[in-house]
């Protein structure tokens, strides 16, 4: 049978996790169709009918489906679902939310944030915050998967003609309703998905200090990320965090300043192509993890790593 | 006004895991045990509403076995009313444990269930997801401030872009996030108050529901271990480093 792969999208662009999600599906099994509920999410749709693993795409469009609201979701993805032998999406905040929700409608045990598909019923997925890696097979006859998204590259985004074929919407729930969302901006990259990230911890000492960080991150075209204690002591936001309890990140470079490198941040990062560590305390479990260790003081540090790159006549962006 | 709190007994987050030899899991005899670290927000947070004068009783539930009563009894020392542990044995994944508080909604009809938006052991998020499709109960996941209104919570959640507010009728579920609060420590006397709280134990196989695994454990091993490094004597090495051998600026 197919597998039906729910889109996350603002109704104008698709979200890039979900052609992470694509690729992961894929996977699965070839039979791919994407489910796509928005308001005039039209362009939502056109895009990805383009995406070259997708053989369908259902568009479900109302006004009620605005914003995303997982009551509202559940029970369009319910009326698909008979057709289709796998319902996956991506695990970030979206999928998290939306999945069990179906899956226990569908009285499906969920598998949660795999990292590799072995087979149609077996995956790879991480506990513990990656300390441990189980291989488990789901034995439910409808699967619900959610997908890491960090774990598959994206699928090529043209090619494709996938037709789009309308879907029914269903009535609203009266129990949940939107109030507003507060999106932070930046010019930045997007800490999931930057090429290069570099963090600060509590060696940083206060949230001014981090304009040192923060130099080094736009002559890189960076995200800057943070340690839970960096968050903790109040020198920069929660959404910057990195880690078990904040985001997961595998950049092609990962610069960690003045992070000692705990368990709950190593799940975070560990992942990364390459490891950069700069700390103080040479025996800081971050040099375990890292590809250069810098065992320096950050304040000296930095300045002479901005001095440096300034020097590069070509830096990659 | 009622609220029940979902708690899990896990290995403490402070402790480094360790594969079994044999593949079959991960060590956890004579290994620290602890409320996962969510949960703790989440009984914070119903301890804070009682005291603001908007709850009157707080029942805290756990599911699992024998020894997972000491989290119900740290959950009654900051300020739950009473307890009541579900027995069962082995593993119970997300979809039977919400069956098994499906069960205890029905019974003890709270207004608001509260519970961490994630156990660190199994890494799953989906109890709470799951227990408020089954009953049929708005949701409102990954919470990092609540407010309490007339039949209404406003609550803002903790997702991928920024925060989101939403506003869900009561009754409903709340999934917490680390950021909701900050938890308090549990004084001795009322450590000692709490061993006299009522703490009630039910056997799961009494509640009529299928709560076996759906989901096989293959295996359990350790991740690949990253190769270790090598350190740099100055920002100079680095730099170079980075631009000739990694190639990655």
């Amino acid at each position: 049978m197919s597998v039906l792969l729910i889109a996350e999208h603002n109704n104008k662009e698709v979200k890039p996790f979900t052609l992470n999600a694509i690729t992961a599906a894929s996977q699965i099994n070839d039979d791919l169709h994407v489910l796509v509920i928005g308001k005039n999410a039209d362009p939502v749709a056109k895009s990805l009918s383009e995406v070259p693993n997708v053989k369908k795409v259902i568009h479900v469009d109302n006004d009620i489906y605005e914003n995303y609201i997982a009551e509202n979701y559940t029970p369009v993805i319910l009326k698909q679902a008979e057709n289709y032998s796998h319902i996956v999406c991506s695990a970030n905040t979206f999928g998290k939310n939306l999945m069990p929700r179906i899956a226990a409608l569908l009285d499906t045990s969920q598998v949660s944030d795999i990292i590799k598909v072995i087979s149609e019923d077996t995956f790879l997925r991480p506990i513990y915050a990656g300390n441990a890696f189980a291989t488990v097979k789901s034995t439910d006859k409808k699967k619900c998967v959610t997908i890491r998204p960090t774990s598959f590259d994206p699928a090529p985004t043209s090619g494709g003609s996938a037709e789009i074929v309308k879907g029914e919407n269903t009535d609203p729930s009266q129990n949940t309703k939107f109030v507003k969302k507060e999106e932070i901006k930046s010019d930045r990259p997007e800490l999931g998905t930057a090429r290069i990230v570099i963090s600060g911890g509590r060696g940083m000492q206060s949230g001014e200090n981090f304009k040192l960080i923060t130099a080094i991150a736009d002559k890189l075209n960076a995200a800057i990320g943070a340690s839970r204690a960096a968050v903790d002591a109040g020198y920069i936001t929660n959404d910057h965090q990195v880690g078990q309890t904040g985001k997961v990140v595998v950049p092609d470079l990962y610069i960690a300043v003045g992070i000692s490198g705990a368990i709950q941040h190593l799940a975070g990062m560990k992942e990364s192509k390459v490891i950069v560590a700069i700390n103080k305390d040479g025996e800081a479990p971050i040099f375990s993890v890292a590809d250069y260790g810098l065992e320096a003081d950050l304040f000296d540090a930095l300045p002479k790593f901005l001095e440096e790159l300034n020097k590069l006549n070509t830096i990659q962006k | 006004m009622k609220i029940i709190v979902a708690v899990k007994r896990v290995i403490d987050y402070n402790v480094q895991i360790r594969v079994k030899e044999d593949g079959s899991g991960v060590v956890t005899d004579n290994v620290k045990m602890s409320t996962n670290p969510p949960d703790d927000n989440a009984v914070e947070e119903a301890v804070k509403i009682k005291e603001s004068g908007k709850a009157k009783e707080i029942v805290a539930v756990t599911v699992g076995e024998e020894k997972a009563q000491e989290t119900v009894r740290k959950a009654l020392a900051v300020g739950a009313d009473r307890g009541i542990l579900v027995k069962a044995p082995g593993t119970i994944e997300p979809l039977a444990v919400a069956k098994i508080l499906q069960k205890i909604v029905e019974k003890e009809k709270p207004d608001l269930v509260f519970m961490g938006k994630q156990a660190i052991d199994d890494d799953c998020n989906q109890t709470g997801q799951m227990l408020a499709a089954i009953l049929n109960w708005p949701q409102a996941t990954f919470a990092s401030k609540i407010d309490v209104k007339e039949n209404v919570l406003e609550v803002t959640r903790e997702v991928d872009e920024g925060l989101e507010t939403i506003e869900v009728k009561i009754p409903s579920i709340v999934t917490c996030d680390l950021r909701l609060n900050e938890p308090r420590y549990a004084s001795l006397p009322n450590i000692m108050k709490a061993k006299k709280k009522p703490l009630e134990q039910i056997d799961a196989s009494e509640l009529g529901i299928d709560i076996k695994p759906r989901i096989e454990q293959i295996k359990v091993e350790e991740p690949p271990k990253r190769k270790a490094g090598i350190k740099v004597s100055s920002v100079e090495e680095l730099v170079q480093k980075l631009k000739n051998e990694a190639k990655v600026i």
